[in-house]
């Protein structure tokens, strides 16, 4: 076969690389064309040809669908001293992630047509695409649901009041009950907080140790039951965000081979760390759910290899020093991960655990984009959006947090070593990552 | 930045021998006649927290040896104008503290404190954490009476959960091999405070706790802690009190302790407090020692 020679801008040819989509079911060697913003076809190597000029050498790479983080932190508007939409896109760019949904626990709440519109303007020169999640309820007060079919019109791909979890049992149903006429997925921060006040990490003989109060196991997982109940009576779509215990994953797995809507997001933090990793007060290791124990930690493992588990989310959660540099009680929770992600996932499920690859990719590929339905995302299907990331699976680094793009470095990941890193991250055809 | 070597945050960082080490010296202390061991030494009170008896023994520890003190209380200075910490710490380092001296009502804020500031800091007290001086002077307390430390059991009895107290001393007295059992209701004595260090139970019925025992602590109940607990004022008193008739199931030479204040009637019977197997003034008064050296050996300063 003679090669087919193609000249157009907008053009870029991922040459020789490992092709994993498994949307598709492919692994093995090919090339990827992109053209005009979309995928315009897979093919063997060598069987494609551009210019120079517009080929990307993948060789001895994965080249994956761009990955899509159901979970992040913008902090816009409001609380551009943690990060903005442009710092925070940049990030997530660096980690490989081309899709991210910012959650609504701005300043103000995103619970408007106009601030859901703001985020996703130009001006905000986000770097990768945005989705924004909007708030369930006004103010994610609690009390009154936002009009989810004008949010949804206006771009937002799911309904939460993340941090803010729904307690009530009658708003929640209402809740779920509006979003399942709009097949719009109702994101929950499961934690009943009547069983958490003043609690700033896991209870356990950890916290016991160090004299913090700690939240029980059950303030998660009766919260995931009464949402996966609820899902059930409404045919509604519950997805269970950042699950950290034994208990809830075992919920949803549940739910699943009943055939309820549910579906659940995990971190790398939760299936990386432990409680005791704490040590004395680190308060990067405080965030909310807390890190919990080791049995919860291989639970984790377990959601993940055995498919409970549709996603890994960051919950990329930006603060500032003088945040986070305060005594443990007082520190605010949450920890920045878009940029560790992709290498936590490798160095900890591929090579201590032993997920095959595919796994890993697919877990931040069409996993997360089906969670919201979001077409032509996580998939490198021609006809979809040209959404491409390559990452070297063998690279072994360094993490400098102080290098991060993110506006603030709250991670308990530096100066950790890593295997496997991002080697290039393309949005709609372009080159935003790498290269 | 590594917190100076010589801080004393918690009794599980300490050694046997640091210990032993500051034991002996206490005993040589004598309030009195005490050597002049801090002269020209700046030693800052840091009390973000409530304390008559830390505040004062810490004081007159370092008074006692030539320092001179200064205290810095949350109401009276620019904690409450919002500063923080860390800042605070730099401050008074500044000002030239040679050591600091700290209550809190935060657990840790000792040890986020030490790894920012380049003099040694004491935690006199931190959160639900720990009280490392209190063990220590405890510690003293009990060897006046008792050979050694190992195969003591010892009795530690009421809001353990809630207890600074109760973890610095399961940590010193499990180093030293003796058995320290928490008693409790469930509520205040959860089945993992046992997992703190080896040697320790839990248990959930002081008759067979004090069986055999060679010292009983009792510790303070605060009646708003029993608030929405499973367990009442009355069923507390009627099950948990250390009253003369339970500490017959005692060894007869056992001793009483408690790290003040008492709320006589709760969790102590009035003739306990003030019967004759009862050690609590000594305690107060090991308090000024220990604290002489806790403060020398931290400034390097005994001879």
């Amino acid at each position: 076969m003679n090669p087919k020679i193609i000249h157009n801008d907008g053009t870029l040819l991922i040459a020789g690389g490992r092709v994993i989509d498994p949307s598709s079911g492919i692994d093995r060697e090919m090339d990827v064309l992109l053209q005009n913003g979309r995928v315009a076809e897979l093919a063997a190597p060598g069987v494609l040809e551009v210019s120079a000029r517009d080929t990307f050498n993948a060789k001895g790479c994965v080249v994956a669908p761009g990955f899509v983080d159901l979970h992040v932190h913008l902090r816009e508007p409001g609380q551009s001293h943690k990060e903005t939409i442009a710092t925070g896109t940049a990030a997530a760019a660096a980690g490989g992630f081309t899709s991210v949904c910012a959650m609504p626990n701005t300043s103000p709440v995103n619970d408007s047509v106009e601030i859901t519109r703001w985020m996703q303007a130009p001006e905000r020169d986000a770097v990768v695409r945005l989705f924004p999640i909007a708030a369930a309820t006004v103010g994610s007060q609690g009390e009154k649901l936002t009009s989810f079919a004008a949010l949804q019109n206006a771009g937002a791909v799911a309904i939460s009041d993340d941090g803010r979890p729904i307690l009530d049992d009658k708003l929640m149903r209402d809740a779920l009950r509006a979003a399942a006429k709009l097949n719009i997925a109702v994101v929950q921060h499961a934690e009943d907080s009547r069983l958490t006040a003043g609690c700033s990490m896991n209870l356990g003989p950890t916290s016991f140790r160090l004299g913090l109060r700690g939240m029980p196991n059950a303030a998660e997982s009766d919260i995931v039951r009464r949402d996966i109940a609820l899902a059930r009576q409404t045919k509604a779509h519950i997805h269970v965000a950042h699950i950290s215990t034994a208990e809830a994953m075992d919920a949803v797995r549940q739910a699943k081979k009943a055939g309820i809507g549910a579906t659940a997001e995990v971190t790398p933090h939760h299936f990386t760390l432990i409680d005791e990793n704490i040590g004395e007060f680190d308060t990067h290791y405080k965030m909310n759910p807390p890190l919990r124990s080791a049995a919860d930690r291989d639970a984790m493992i377990a959601g993940i290899l055995d498919g409970t588990i549709d996603a890994i989310a960051t919950d990329h959660a930006p603060h500032a020093f003088h945040e986070k540099q305060v005594e443990f009680e007082r520190a605010a929770m949450g920890i920045i991960g878009l940029e560790t992600a992709l290498p936590i996932a490798i160095t900890v499920l591929h090579h201590h655990f032993k997920v095959p690859l595919w796994r890993i990719v697919e877990l931040l590929s069409s996993g997360p984009a089906r969670v919201f339905g979001l077409e032509g995302l996580g998939t490198l299907a021609p006809g979809a959006h040209a959404d491409v990331t390559i990452f070297d699976a063998a690279q072994k680094w360094t993490h400098d947090a102080s290098q991060s793009k993110s506006k603030s470095h709250n991670t308990p990941y530096d100066g950790w070593s890593f295997t496997g890193c991002v080697v290039a991250t393309v949005v709609a055809g372009k080159i935003v990552y790498g290269g | 930045m590594n917190p100076h070597p010589r801080s004393l945050r918690g009794t599980d960082q300490l050694t046997v021998d640091e210990i032993e080490a500051i034991l002996k010296l206490a005993r040589r202390m004598d309030p009195k006649r005490p050597p002049q061991l801090l002269r020209g030494k700046r030693v800052v009170l840091l009390f973000y927290e409530s304390s008559t008896r830390t505040r004062t023994s810490f004081e007159f520890a370092a008074k006692a040896l030539g320092a001179t003190t200064t205290l810095i209380s949350a109401t009276s200075s620019s904690i409450e104008k919002g500063e923080s910490l860390i800042d605070t710490g730099w401050t008074v380092t500044a000002l030239g503290a040679d050591v600091i001296v700290m209550r809190h009502p935060n657990s840790g804020a000792p040890y986020l404190l030490s790894r920012f500031v380049p003099v040694p800091v004491i935690n006199a007290g931190d959160g639900l954490h720990q009280h490392p001086s209190q063990a220590l002077l405890d510690a003293l307390t009990i060897t006046n009476h008792k050979k050694r430390l190992k195969g003591l059991r010892v009795v530690i009895v009421g809001d353990v959960f809630h207890s600074r107290v109760a973890r610095s001393n399961a940590y010193l007295l499990s180093k030293f091999g003796a058995e320290v059992i928490f008693c409790g209701p469930p509520d205040l004595v959860p089945d993992i405070s046992a997992t703190i260090a080896p040697g320790v139970a839990a248990c959930h019925d002081l008759d067979a706790a004090l069986h055999d025992a060679d010292v009983v602590m009792s510790l303070r109940i605060q009646k708003e802690r029993l608030a929405g607990k499973q367990i009442s004022l009355e069923d507390y008193i009627g099950k948990f009190q250390v009253t003369p008739q339970r500490m017959k199931l005692a060894k007869p030479d056992a001793i009483v302790m408690h790290p003040g204040p008492i709320v006589r009637g709760l969790e102590l019977a009035s003739e306990v407090a003030d019967g004759p197997q009862s050690r609590m003034h000594e305690q107060v008064a090991n308090g000024v020692k220990t604290r002489m050296a806790i403060l020398a050996t931290v400034l390097k300063a005994a001879r």
